[in-house]
């Protein structure tokens, strides 16, 4: 179990009073999966994702992670988790260098700061005070942080709010190398793209219950769903039909005109689609 | 050329996490330096205690016993109030706003001992606490003749008063933060009882004049203590005799003293709080 799972949890639940935000949650993550929670505000991914990280108490379940229980982790666990938090503030008055060279020290098997700081692309503010950053550029220190002692398992909630485009590719080939490199990655989005983009398994989660794990592109059985094929008409008309086998359509189509269909398009549900028809489920 | 050939697993025992010693160093340097970088909080923690005691110089001239100047009596408390400024109020003002934002979840995260934090905090406030009381008597020898004390013993005396009364206000320090709920709060919570501590323990009155009441409440706590202990030291011995208990009470300053270092421990140890509150 240890060796093929990271993270196993079962049955966990925690309330804040009347309000349930994670409600039997059952999840698993392997080794060396990159694991994305998608799920509107409020459906309890941070509560989960702190729950695993040791800051949270559960109300009830089992966890273990990396093979520890994190209300009670083993002496070596923390070495080994890296951590980037949804909301956190920054130092005061001390530089980007200065906290990732300080943090570097507090790890048995650190990275090289330096590196590390280039790697989440801030060389060029390694000497600016860290409240002079941009939010982006904050974000990145917060990568920084989080992967500086060489994680066996990195957990990232939200980690690209405030990225721009740009940004935003460059965070995915870093967690791309990371997983490469053997890491395991959790981490919370809000961006279907993203996750379609980093995840092996996307698990959904809302109003505190995990409704479906799956690979991205098996999420809500995208790939049995309906593909919509649509034309235009001779009379100037789009007309368009759901159908399971969109190819013998479009031959057909294609019979019927003698050749080119014209403004043929023939689409499946995006991941989009599929998402906001299961939350919108609840 | 052999150390290629060793296994990755041996490289990752073999590398150096700093020990105990040098973590708690590296934390202490990271504290001052975030304290010495923000200028505000140098100034008026370092000049808090000069200005007041030129206040009263300037208000109190004359003698208060026969060879003993007012300042003379009142650099006692001054002391004693600095260092319980730089470590009481220092400390429950900012690990509140340490807090709120998130610094000390971020430590929590990683794989630092929680007692570094502490640590780092405590050489800074000694740091911190040993130049401001230097600064206090230099510029109160120059400006009003502050008699320095005469023998080794009572600087041996000046030296574990001030040690176990500034490691008594620091504990007590980091264990009222986790009162303040907020950022904003923390000064709400000290500064009350910094002040009410001030007034009654013989900070900005001669003592021996307060109600015997207030002098009663006052000796429950550590500020009472440190300012007769500094006075032992201050003081000649013939004013002993106008003390409450009729001498300077020594060994009475280091149980008390001591006592509260052991009380800010336990408070510490078992009502810190690394989160707040909406951090679930
Ligand atoms: N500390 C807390 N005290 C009270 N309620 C809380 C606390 N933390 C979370 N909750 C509640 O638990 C539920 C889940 O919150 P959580 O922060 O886990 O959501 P989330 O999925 O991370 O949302 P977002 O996408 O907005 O970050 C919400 O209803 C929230 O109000
Ligand atoms: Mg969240």
């Amino acid at each position: 179990m240890e060796n093929e799972l990271a993270i196993v949890a079962r049955g966990l639940r925690k309330a804040y009073g009347e309000n349930t935000a994670v409600a039997e949650v059952d999840l698993e993550v392997r080794r060396g999966e990159v694991f994305a929670l998608l799920g509107p505000n409020g459906a309890g991914k941070t509560t989960t994702v702190e729950i695993l990280e040791g800051y949270r108490r559960r109300d009830a379940g089992e966890v273990s992670v990396l093979g520890s229980d994190p209300a009670t982790p083993a002496a070596n666990w923390r070495n080994r988790i890296g951590i980037v938090l949804q909301g956190v503030g920054e130092f005061d008055e001390l530089s980007v260098s200065e906290v990732v060279h300080h943090f570097a020290g507090f790890y048995a098997d650190a990275d090289d700061p330096e590196k590390v700081i280039a790697r989440v692309g801030l060389a060029g503010k390694s000497r600016a005070r860290t409240h002079t950053l941009s939010g982006g550029q904050k974000r990145r220190l917060d990568v920084a942080l989080g992967i500086i002692g060489r994680p066996e398992l990195l957990f990232l909630d939200e980690p690209t709010t405030g990225f721009d485009p740009e940004a935003r590719r460059e965070f995915w080939q870093l967690i791309r190398d990371l997983a490469a490199a053997g890491t395991t990655i959790v981490l919370t989005t809000h961006y279907l793209d993203e996750a379609e983009a980093l995840a092996d398994r996307v698990g959904v989660i809302a109003s505190g219950r995990l409704i479906e794990v799956a690979a991205p592109e098996h999420l809500g059985n995208r790939q049995q769903a309906h593909a919509t094929v649509s034309w235009r008409t001779p009379e100037g008309l789009t007309e368009s039909a759901e159908s399971a086998t969109p190819t013998e359509l479009v031959t057909e189509l294609a019979a019927r005109f003698g050749g080119e269909v014209p403004g043929l398009t023939v689409t499946r549900p995006t991941l989009e689609d599929i998402y906001l028809q299961m939350i919108g489920h609840r | 050329m052999t150390t290629t050939l060793k296994p990755a697993t041996a490289a990752r025992e073999a590398s150096h996490q700093p020990g105990p010693l040098a973590l708690a160093l590296r934390q202490g340097r990271l504290e001052l330096t975030q304290f010495l970088r923000s200028r505000e909080s140098v100034v008026f923690t370092m000049g808090f205690p000069i200005i007041m005691i030129l206040i009263f110089a300037a208000v109190f001239d004359g003698e208060i016993a026969p060879g003993v100047s007012f300042p003379q009596y009142f650099i006692t408390g001054m002391i004693a109030a600095g260092l319980m400024t730089v470590s009481f109020q220092n400390l429950g003002i900012w690990i509140p706003i340490e807090r709120d934002r998130g610094v000390l979840k971020r430590y929590r995260g990683t794989p630092m001992p929680k007692w570094v934090y502490f640590a780092g905090k405590v050489i800074m406030v000694v740091v911190v606490g040993i130049t401001e009381t230097a600064l206090l008597i230099a510029v109160s020898v120059a400006v009003f003749d502050l008699q320095l004390p005469g023998t080794a013993a009572k600087w041996l005396t000046f030296g574990w008063v001030s040690v176990l009364g500034i490691t008594a206000c620091t504990l007590c320090g980091i264990a009222i933060s986790s009162l303040a709920r907020t950022a904003r709060s923390g000064s709400a919570v000290v500064t009350p009882v910094a002040l009410i501590l001030q007034f009654t323990s013989g900070v900005f009155f001669v003592f021996t004049q307060l109600p015997s009441w207030m002098q009663q409440v006052a000796a429950l706590f550590p500020l009472k203590w440190m300012c007769q202990g500094l006075r032992s030291v201050f003081l000649p011995d013939t004013f002993a005799g106008q003390e409450p208990g009729g001498s300077y009470e020594l060994g009475r300053v280091a149980l008390v003293l001591a006592a509260w270092c052991v009380i800010g421990l336990l408070l510490c140890l078992g009502t810190f709080r690394w989160t707040t509150r909406r951090d679930g």
